[in-house]
């Protein structure tokens, strides 16, 4: 820090991707507040600062709020560690505020914080409690959203409902974009038709999410600003049917971006296909993730019918995909069954992946899964040269298709493979490419303490981080303690260091 | 290792023909530099139609625009038809950490409404029939004593007690009213046009109280327990007169039914 005393927006990245699905132990580290404290000592001109995937604290919180007189952004995406006490710091001591945004954080709910803004602040522009899991206080929500007349973007938390939706629109007609809290309400009611009037006067709305526990007769309220909408979001509404889907999304014809949940079946995306001609972004997330559920849900027909083609089977589909949409730069497709070959052939999906490659040249991030040999990574190492990001699973036959990858995607920088058969050949064979990465993740794979021994030794400037559940001898893993040389490592981090190996790493993970 | 052949057209059926990727079997390594021809693609005719009734040619509308495109689709689970059986489609017997790669918020939406986070889901085994709910809606009949025509309300488009009972409170306001105005004697009643209330059904203050009928068979006073137990549990609802109620608990008279006929008397005496 004391190199940049100037320094007035910081983002930070802590955990790795795979965090997310529970897969890092929880003290893993990527923790704010030695960075926190260095920028209060050093850099008093801090304007803003991003953290994803770290863990922060209320003292940190407060730390920050009272450190900078100019902050004016926080964004804490993935984050933990703090509660409901560390916004209300936040929200008592920035005076200049314009934005905070908490995007799917894990905060403990411990009362108001809310009502910490003072009357006199006036400055927020975009606010984002979707996340917090409490109830928040409607009055003060009200009093602020009436005062900041420069608010352009309020993504509510699930507590707040309809009736203090109706409430706050109607106070805030430029919201560009609103996130909902509970959707559900009386149709027939006054709050409902009040809201249906605050939609009305809202001209500046592009983007809408939110929609906790849709109530769908509510639904037509938002029709009037659904033609206007460029993102769309409803993968949190798990009551809506297909139908009311198909009914809300047939307004949406400006749509670019649409999250929306497997329910919305095949009919429903036939119907984005048709309605939607500006669509460059959709993901699809499941309604019931683990259930054998009776949902009629997205199958090749629905992804087909996006790019039409050939029902039935699911490398057509990805072939018909990756002729009709050569500009996609992300695609990422989740099999729900690990190794699940093309129902129609019951082949590997391999040809099907090696044309999406083939022909989206400007393809940055990819998700593979299903049955897939070394040939897909043969194709991904031959044509994906715009790579940046590869996550694999259940994938491979061999350390061929690890190097394939290490090999051919240059512009690779985030690789993360779990439940494959790479072994330490690939991974040391490998090394010249690491330091040019951002890092590398294995997971249950085929590499041994030895091989990561190996090249951590090769490479001073990687910190090689092994993790393992079972249990230690005191002397550790550096004394060949409880764990042998031949044995798999479980989990495997590497990524490049100018610091050396870091101390703030659990016991169960070790440096090499 | 499985062989599989790439490249060649093995076009089935209605399938595009396959773009002849490498071959299988060659090191790419001695490729020279895209010399080959990979673009046999070009050559096909696809037939790019979209699947409805006088749809346009979509893709011509996708050729005009540059703007990079995202596709994420979460899952693709395969539909029964496709001559799997839903045991295939099954998640794999011993649970997979991490798998499906979800965040952990999105697991429980299906059921869970909004309650305090200290309240367990219920939808932790995946074998119970709740997770099935999904986006399946949770229709019961209500009925209200002194009303001949009953409703039906969907219990999963309410998140607590109170929204319920003025989501009842709104189901039977104008079949009271119509009652009302079909009775002459009602109509001079002091409450004049005006539409009233049903208040009080949960706290026995009211008229009417609400009573559920559990997949047991058992009749229960709505509001003992979680929310979103009750969902999951009631089968009927059924508007009790509070007055019916305190007499059914004396000994003697049988308990009250969902299938007793509805009271004889068309005097609804509403709280003000």
């Amino acid at each position: 820090m004391a190199r940049f005393p100037r320094l007035r927006s910081l983002t930070l990245k802590g955990k790795p991707h795979f965090a997310d699905f529970n897969l890092v132990p929880h003290d893993w580290g990527g923790y704010a507040r030695p960075w926190i404290e260095a920028l209060a000592r050093g850099c008093p001109e801090l304007e803003e600062l991003r953290l994803k995937r770290m863990v922060i604290t209320d003292e940190c919180l407060e730390l920050l709020a009272r450190s900078f007189p100019n902050f004016r952004a926080l964004f804490l995406v993935s984050c933990d560690g703090f509660s409901t006490d560390g916004l209300a710091a936040i929200a008592t001591h920035c005076r200049h505020l314009r934005e905070l945004d908490l995007h799917e954080n894990e905060v403990d709910d411990r009362g108001e914080w809310l009502s910490c803004f003072p009357e006199s602040s006036t400055s927020l522009v975009s606010l984002n409690f979707a996340c917090l899991k409490g109830e928040v206080n409607a009055a003060a929500l009200e009093r602020l959203v009436a005062r900041c007349t420069n608010l352009r973007s309020l993504w509510m938390n699930r507590s707040v409902s309809l009736e203090m939706l109706s409430r706050i629109v109607s106070k805030a007609p430029h919201l560009e974009d609103l996130g909902t809290g509970s959707y559900v309400h009386d149709p027939h009611s006054e709050s409902y038709h009040n809201l249906i009037n605050a939609f009305l006067n809202c001209k500046s709305i592009k983007s809408l999410s939110g929609f906790w526990d849709v109530a769908p007769r509510c639904l037509p309220a938002v029709y009037p600003i659904c033609s206007q909408l460029a993102y769309l979001n409803l993968s949190y509404a798990a009551t809506i049917q297909a139908d009311d889907l198909i009914n809300m999304i047939g307004h949406c014809t400006k749509l670019q971006k649409l999250w929306v949940l497997d329910c919305i079946g095949d009919k429903g995306l036939a119907v984005v296909a048709s309605r939607c001609k500006q669509l460059e972004e959709l993901r699809v997330f499941p309604s019931d993730p683990f259930g054998h559920g009776t949902i009629d849900s997205v199958t090749e027909e629905g992804l087909v019918s996006i790019s039409s083609g050939c029902p039935g089977s699911t490398r057509c589909s990805l072939i018909t995909i990756a002729k009709n949409c050569p500009n996609f730069v992300r695609f990422r497709l989740c099999i729900l069954s690990p190794k699940k070959p093309d129902p129609l052939t019951h082949r590997p999906l391999d040809e099907g992946f090696g044309a999406i490659v083939q022909s989206c040249r400007g393809l940055r991030r990819l998700s593979v899964s299903g049955l897939l040999t070394d040939q897909v990574f043969l194709y991904i190492g031959k044509y994906a040269k715009k790579l940046e990001m590869l996550s694999v699973a259940f994938a491979g036959d061999s350390d061929k298709g690890m190097l394939y990858l290490l090999n051919g995607c240059r512009s690779l920088r985030k690789l993360e493979i779990r439940d494959c058969p790479f072994g330490d050949a690939a991974l040391l064979k490998g090394v010249g490419r690491y330091e040019a990465m951002r890092s590398l993740w294995m997971s249950s794979c085929e590499v041994t303490l030895r091989g990561c021994q190996a090249l951590a030794a090769m490479a001073p400037r990687l910190n090689v981080e092994i993790m393992h559940e079972e249990e230690e001898d005191a002397g550790g893993i550096s004394c060949g303690g409880g764990l042998d040389d031949a044995q798999r490592v479980e989990k495997m981090y590497l990524y490049r260091t100018l610091a050396g190996p870091r101390s703030d790493a659990p016991s169960n993970l070790f440096t090499l | 290792m499985e062989a599989v052949s790439g490249g060649g057209a093995r076009g089935r059926g209605s399938c595009p023909k396959l773009l002849d990727l490498i071959p299988n079997g060659g090191d790419w390594s001695e490729r020279d530099g895209g010399q080959r021809d990979y673009g046999v693609a070009e050559e096909q005719k696809l037939e790019l139609r979209l699947g409805l009734p006088g749809g346009e040619d979509w893709r011509a509308v996708r050729e005009e625009e540059e703007p990079p495109s995202v596709l994420s689709l979460g899952f693709l689970p395969v539909r029964a038809s496709s001559n799997l059986s839903s045991h295939d489609r099954a998640a794999p017997s011993s649970p997979v950490v991490g798998w499906p790669p979800i965040r952990s918020f999105r697991k429980n939406l299906a059921s869970s409404s909004f309650s305090k986070p200290s309240y367990p889901s219920q939808n932790e085994n995946p074998g119970k029939t709740d997770t099935q709910e999904g986006c399946r809606k949770s229709l019961v009949k209500i009925n209200m004593d002194g009303m001949p025509i009953g409703r039906k309300i969907d219990l999963k488009a309410h998140s607590s007690y109170d929204e319920l009972s003025s989501a009842v409170n709104e189901l039977f306001r104008g079949l009271i009213a119509a009652q009302r105005n079909e009775n002459p004697a009602l109509r001079n009643q002091s409450h004049g046009g005006r539409r009233q209330a049903i208040t009080g059904l949960l706290d026995g203050s009211g008229e009417h109280t609400l009573v559920y009928e559990d997949n047991e068979g058992d009749v229960l006073l709505v509001g003992d327990v979680p929310w979103d137990m009750f969902v999951a549990a009631a089968k009927r609802l059924r508007m009790l007169k509070s007055s019916e109620l305190s007499s059914s608990l004396s000994v003697s008279s049988p308990m009250p039914t969902f299938n007793s006929p509805p009271d004889d008397d068309p005097l609804i005496l509403l709280k003000l």
